[in-house]
């Protein structure tokens, strides 16, 4: 028996009552992935399948219109590109856009970095390829109460992507019979989702402060014409206030 | 409906999935391998709740280029119990679910 799952795992020298012990314990963390990344499936999927529709209806090809899903994986950004493809912009400028939008990543990335101390460069970047604004809101909760693990954060990471392709894949292929995008208030659950994780990182009302202002000046910088620029503007303006108050709090003591 | 050369669109794509990856990874790469300064570590503390704020409140009272603060705007109108169910219950679940029931009811009822 033992040379018979050894063989089946190539090889790898795990003893079998452990081994056996860690895939269970594994497939407990993979299932508890998949289930937080629900919330982030029912919002991709239909947002997903808003972007196959237009890619189609622009004129990219089936298989770039997935492919686009698979290796940039950013949702605003593909929306921007295929619209800027449909008016003929040059490649490099559509590029040096998906730079700019999705620049906001570094500061999410950077948040993160402390608890991937222990990962590896590779899984780092494996985890890195698939941040979105939707997975960085959940794994900040999740790291800050330590649950780090490598096969939890990647089932969840891999079952949003997935839905993100999925809903892609079927607006793709349905672009020709489509009408409204909006049914039963699917569209609203990813931003439910960020009241819920917002007013979860509202621990003290130093944090309170701090959404308020960033999310003012978010508004603020966008009406005043930043484009794409506001988000990041906001968040440094916004965590860079609230270090300040917390060191000037900190000197008065 | 355009003809887009597919090897162009291939390019781009590549291009676009660099200038994607390359700020995703580089931030985790260059910090988690020191340990950070007491300041810095305290500011990205804070870009959490700041990213979370900038992302969100221009979804509920932006549209149209405008800040709307009226009840035609669905979303924001469904933000309220939203956050009410949020910061009374915690449940995470229970507050996107309640979001979404209240947008569809809205959209039923032709707000």
């Amino acid at each position: 028996m033992t040379q018979v799952v050894e063989q089946e795992m190539e090889g790898r020298p795990v003893p079998v009552p452990e081994g056996a012990q860690e895939a269970e314990a594994r497939s407990v963390a993979v299932w508890r992935g998949v289930q937080q990344a629900l919330p982030i499936v029912m919002g991709y999927l239909p947002v997903g399948f808003a972007y196959g529709v237009l890619a189609r209806k622009v004129g990219l090809s089936e298989w770039n219109s997935v492919l686009m899903s698979v290796l940039v994986y950013a949702g605003s950004a593909q929306f921007i590109a295929v619209s800027l493809l449909a008016a003929s912009a040059s490649p490099l400028s559509i590029v040096l856009t998906t730079f700019i939008v999705n620049l906001r990543h570094m500061l999410m990335a950077a948040a993160l970095a402390p608890s991937l101390r222990c990962w590896s460069r590779v899984r780092q970047a494996l985890f890195a390829f698939e941040l979105t604004d939707e997975s960085f809101a959940l794994h900040v909760r999740r790291f800050s109460e330590g649950r780090t693990g490598a096969a939890e954060t990647y089932a969840l990471n891999v079952t949003a992507q997935l839905a993100w392709v999925v809903g892609s894949t079927l607006g793709i292929f349905s672009s020709n019979l489509i009408g409204d995008i909006k049914p039963l208030g699917l569209d609203y659950a990813l931003p439910a989702m960020f009241i819920a994780l917002l007013v979860g990182q509202a621990r003290t009302n130093l944090h309170v402060v701090v959404a308020l202002a960033s999310g003012l000046l978010s508004v603020g910088f966008l009406l005043a014409g930043a484009g794409q620029w506001n988000v990041i503007l906001a968040t440094l303006c916004g965590a860079t206030f609230g270090t300040l108050l917390a060191c000037r709090a900190e000197r008065k003591r | 409906m355009i003809r887009l050369s597919e090897s162009l669109v291939l390019m781009v794509i590549v291009g676009m999935a660099l200038v994607t990856f390359i700020p995703r990874v580089m931030p985790i790469w260059a910090l988690s391998s020191r340990e950070l300064p007491p300041v810095v570590a305290r500011w990205l503390g804070f870009v959490p709740t700041a990213i979370l704020s900038a992302l969100l409140a221009p979804a509920l009272l932006v549209q149209d280029g405008a800040i709307a603060l009226n009840v035609s705007n669905l979303s924001l109108l469904a933000a309220v119990p939203t956050f009410v169910v949020a910061w009374r219950t915690k449940s995470f679940f229970g507050t996107v679910a309640v979001g979404m029931v209240c947008v569809a009811a809205g959209r039923y009822l032709g707000l």
